[in-house]
């Protein structure tokens, strides 16, 4: 049991990572790449929050009927998103101004809903709330790596302290300002999909369609 | 969930499975009230936390904007060398009708009772209180050394929420300074740049013949009176321009300031 319950956490790291496999979550990840202190904390956000609604959902699917499954699901990460956006708001006030929008939309992170519907509705509360905190870490690893790109080539430093010194401040890097905004997460994403299918063959799918040959008349 | 055998609509209810219509109703209407007491017990029990967070923030800005600010210092301590005074835009006086310490700007701007509607609102701001909290910071001998008024309005994406600090005569800019906003990060959020803010320092909003001359952009002008736009974000750097001009022009503080140099507030 205990093997289970350690690849249901480390599996969503690497071999079923759900932005990078299952292409999940896409839209907070362009959001909120630009800067590693916020993509930090909102991967600890999001780690959080499908941890236990996984859990709590767990906990209450046998008595959550079919007709409002989704409802019952929504309602449960909503209430828990509202809760860790207060707490943000109250011990992290700097950071909740650059997240509040985006912490809002976790309710939205088809990652959460997922792992609500396909796990937390058919397992055991224990392992729901591993494998939510197992693919918040997967979604998180990802946030980093795409972070790292971003905020080091777009602004010339990481976690705010300066690295490569940007020109704008009498240094010699000149920032590239396309990472800055939000379309080049998916190309860093594009990039890391394409580095980890080489790596791990067996993400690569197969293709849908096969151009058949013509025979020669 | 009701337990009881002996009563008969209690036990035919439990046989009911778990899909049956009564069984979902009773689901959804538990989890919303015991969910909806959650996100409130929250709410409730962070506001004050949250709230001192809020007027912290706000004293750091005002800090900021003066120039006396840097980490590690006591926000608190340092924020009391400021006077809170509230002023009447319409009268340009300062009036006593409220208390500063606990006035809210936000909640007078939406009050039918202390804002007007905007018909002329470059600022994109709707109504405009006519009572706002301004700050004096004072010389040891009394004297003016700053006076610090708020200033907002609409950018690209979001208002932008701000102070903008003067000098004694009332005419030349100290600093600029955002609190609130949320434009895209990399361009319009380059307003918080301390580069870009620094150009503010040392301009001058009126000429000799008290026309409005700060201006925001793109082309060169009067070095006096000219603050370079920021590069690819022209509509942030366009609100900017009109909500500084907005709130030092007739219909903002113009009159006030031209009351407070008299000395005639």
């Amino acid at each position: 049991m205990s093997q289970t319950r350690k690849s249901l956490l480390t599996d969503p790291l690497v071999d079923n990572n759900p932005i990078a496999l299952q292409v999940l979550g896409i839209c907070s990840a362009l959001a909120v790449t630009s800067s590693l202190k916020v993509a930090f904390v909102m991967a600890l956000a999001v780690i959080v929050v499908t941890g236990f609604s996984s859990f709590f959902i767990s906990l209450l699917r046998n008595y959550i009927p079919t007709s409002i499954r989704i409802i019952v699901q929504m309602t449960i990460i909503a209430s828990l998103v509202i809760v860790v956006d207060q707490l943000l708001k109250a011990y992290a006030y700097e950071i909740s101004k650059t997240l509040s929008v985006f912490v809002g939309l976790i309710i939205t992170n088809c990652i959460v809903m997922g792992r609500a519907e396909a796990f937390a509705m058919k397992n055991t509360p224990i392992d729901s709330f591993i494998d939510g905190i197992g693919n918040g870490l997967g979604y998180g690893l990802l946030l980093m790596c795409v972070g790292v790109v971003r905020e080091l080539f777009g602004a010339g430093s990481l976690f705010g302290i300066v690295i490569l010194n940007p020109v704008g401040d009498g240094g010699w890097y000149v920032p590239n300002g396309l990472l800055l905004l939000p379309p080049s997460a998916f190309f860093i994403i594009g990039f890391l999909i394409w580095g980890l299918r080489v790596w791990k063959k067996s993400q690569v799918e197969d293709p849908e369609f096969k151009i058949q040959t013509v025979e020669d008349h | 969930m009701p337990s009881e055998k002996k009563d008969n609509i209690f036990s035919r209810f439990k046989k009911l499975s778990i899909d049956s219509i009564p069984k979902t109703i009773l689901v959804a209407i538990t989890l919303c009230l015991f969910c909806s007491m959650l996100v409130s017990l929250a709410a409730v029990k962070l506001k004050s936390i949250q709230l001192a967070n809020q007027i912290r923030d706000k004293q750091k800005n005002v800090l900021q904007v003066a120039g006396l600010y840097s980490d590690g210092i006591n926000v608190e301590k340092t924020f009391a060398s400021f006077e809170p005074r509230i002023v009447d835009i319409e009268s340009g006086l300062f009036t006593d009708k409220f208390n500063p310490i606990t006035f809210n700007d936000l909640k007078a701007a939406s009050d039918p009772l202390l804002s007007v509607s905007l018909k002329d609102d470059p600022a994109s701001i709707g109504r405009r209180s006519n009572y706002v909290t301004v700050y004096l910071l004072k010389n040891n001998d009394g004297t003016i050394d700053k006076l610090i008024l708020p200033i907002h309005g609409y950018g690209l994406w979001s208002t932008l929420y701000g102070f903008v600090a003067l000098e004694e005569d009332t005419n030349k800019i100290f600093g600029l300074q955002f609190y609130q906003h949320a434009e895209t990060p990399g361009l319009g959020a380059e307003v918080d740049n301390p580069k870009w803010k620094a150009q503010w320092k040392g301009k001058k909003l009126r000429n000799k013949d008290g026309d409005l001359m700060i201006q925001v952009s793109k082309t060169p002008g009067p070095s006096e009176y000219h603050i370079d736009a920021i590069a690819g974000a022209t509509l942030t750097s366009n609100g900017v321009n009109n909500l500084v001009r907005f709130w030092i022009g007739e219909a903002g503080f113009k009159k006030f300031l031209t009351n407070f140099k008299n000395g005639t507030t």
